[in-house]
């Protein structure tokens, strides 16, 4: 309770003087805007209860990219991780070029994968796999690297046959770098998501904030923006809590 | 909270109490080293060392750190292959036999954090694909006589020095295994924890007889606990020395490692260390 207390003033303190910044005109007054483009929280609070349908709906779609493309991703990354841990030669031939490739800013690529991958689920799933495969990838390896060498040891003289060690040694060594790893991850995925969908305006919150843009409807863009971080930081939780329940020795 | 190291004394009299069927009367193994050589790329590591261990005899290996006695242990075990010479284990010549023959205790207890005291101990029975009731059952049946009894659920980092080291023991030992390979086992340990562990092992090693080759830094305590101690030069490593021990495994260790003739066996095999070492 306590350890919660000092943010929650801060957030409180900072949406009342947006509040009071806001509804008296300042904020609009100094970037010399019309009002009606600097909402207030409590203005966005109602926007975000009038359009709670509207909002969910895209929540939804965004929710849907967002959680296929991580799971493909960890499924993906966890498998090519075990695979290059496997097989030294592969590792070194691949290693540097994960690494390497993490420079790419897959979000950019968004344009042409669309005309690869055509409209609907499909480019959005491609992006946000992307960006969550890579930091999945590089620190499940980097765990399953990091296994005491003389564990290993230690096991072959106990009878251990390689899955055996795999399973009793190496793999739980890896999991708390995995997790490191999922969350950078689904921080990313959201963003990943909301950026393919500003690039194929269909449905998704991406969507609505860049419609919203056109209409002038700043309180229901804020109210989207507010739901993406819910979004993210309810996904991050999830991961941290299962880390929680999942990694008892640490 | 870390647990008290104090054991009680029936404990440290361990060879009194009933040897339990899971571990008793194993067959021993000898060990034979002829002309052994070992390096690292231009590195030579130990040359021409010859070394024989007699069924259920514990060897001592004490030399320079650096010397190579981790290799050794690890050439015996059959982790790694010598440059040159012989090894056998028991019959078993080639290194993956032999590891069919040796128990390796590394130097840090290495227990594995994500398993209780009792599933770290049962590791080498789940190994073997035995179910894990059975193999806690098995495995279970000797934390009483290791002075573990109430800690089978505990996790490792909830274990003292000394308790942890005597799971890994306990680990290497539940293996089955005739041949047991500890690499400085006490090390990491408090003088006055290092000396009741020794009382311990002498103890546990006269319930169930084993080979062992013990590699120390400690002179005492090698001639504490082995029936013949080995001086090791520094790199490369050849024997210096082959010393017998006065009273190995003596019930009292503090009367044993003061009385006159061990203490002469002591500074003989210091001399030879320092001689070995130039």
């Amino acid at each position: 309770m306590r350890r919660w207390l000092p943010p929650v003033l801060v957030l409180v303190g900072l949406t009342g003087v947006w509040q009071i910044a806001a509804s008296t005109g300042a904020i609009a007054n100094a970037l010399h805007l019309e009002p009606f483009l600097v909402p207030s929280p409590s203005e966005i609070a109602e926007s975000l209860w009038q359009n709670r349908s509207l909002l969910a709906e895209n929540a939804w779609v965004t929710l849907k990219e967002v959680l296929l493309g991580f799971g493909c991703a960890l499924v993906a990354g966890l498998a090519f991780a075990v695979f290059l841990h496997l097989f030294e030669t592969m590792r070194r031939a691949f290693y540097p070029l994960v690494v390497a490739s993490q420079t790419i800013p897959v979000i950019v690529l968004a344009p042409i994968l669309v005309v690869w991958f055509g409209y609907g689920i499909g480019p959005k799933l491609v992006v946000v796999a992307l960006l969550c495969f890579f930091p999945i990838t590089v620190n499940a390896l980097d765990g399953l690297r990091s296994v005491d060498p003389d564990a290993i040891k230690m096991m072959r003289t106990l009878d251990a046959s390689r899955w055996q060690t795999f399973r009793r040694v190496e793999a739980p060594t890896a999991l708390p770098f995995a997790f490191s790893g999922a969350k950078i991850a689904i921080a990313v995925a959201v963003i990943g998501a909301v950026f393919a969908e500003l690039v194929t305006p269909e449905s998704g919150l991406g969507y609505l904030i860049f419609h919203d843009g056109y209409q002038y409807e700043a309180a229901r863009q804020f109210a989207s923006v507010f739901i993406l971080s819910v979004m993210a930081i309810s996904l991050f939780g999830l991961l941290a809590l299962a880390e929680r329940r999942l990694v008892t020795w640490r | 909270m870390r647990q008290d190291t104090k054991m009680p004394t029936e404990i440290r009299n361990f060879g009194a109490a009933g040897g339990s069927s899971a571990t008793s009367a194993r067959p021993g193994a000898a060990i034979s080293i002829r002309s052994l050589g070992h390096a690292y790329g231009e590195l030579r590591t130990i040359e021409r060392l010859d070394l024989e261990a007699g069924p259920h005899s514990v060897i001592g290996l004490v030399g320079p750190s650096g010397c190579g006695k981790s290799t050794l242990l690890e050439l015996i075990a059959g982790l790694r292959e010598a440059t040159e010479g012989e090894i056998e284990v028991g019959g078993a010549r080639s290194p993956a036999e032999r590891l069919g023959q040796c128990a390796y205790m590394p130097q840090r207890d290495l227990l594995l954090p994500w398993f209780s005291a009792l599933d770290n101990a049962a590791l080498a029975l789940r190994n073997r694909g035995i179910g894990r009731a059975e193999a806690r059952r098995q495995a279970g049946a000797l934390f009483e006589r290791f002075g573990l009894g109430g800690f089978e659920r505990t996790p490792p980092a909830k274990l003292s020095g000394g308790m942890r080291q005597r799971v890994a023991f306990l680990r290497t030992l539940v293996s089955g295994k005739p041949v047991l390979l500890l690499d400085e086992p006490f090390a990491s340990l408090d003088a006055i924890t290092r000396g009741e562990m020794q009382e311990w092992l002498a103890g546990a090693l006269d319930a169930d007889p084993r080979t062992v080759v013990l590699v120390t830094h400690d002179v005492e305590e090698a001639l504490y606990l082995s029936d013949r101690i080995v001086v090791l030069s520094s790199r490369p490593a050849g024997v210096v020395e082959e010393l017998r021990a006065p009273t190995p495994r003596a019930p009292d260790r503090d009367t044993a490692v003061t009385a006159s003739e061990f203490v002469t066996t002591r500074e003989r095999a210091l001399r030879a260390l320092r001689e070995g070492a130039r």
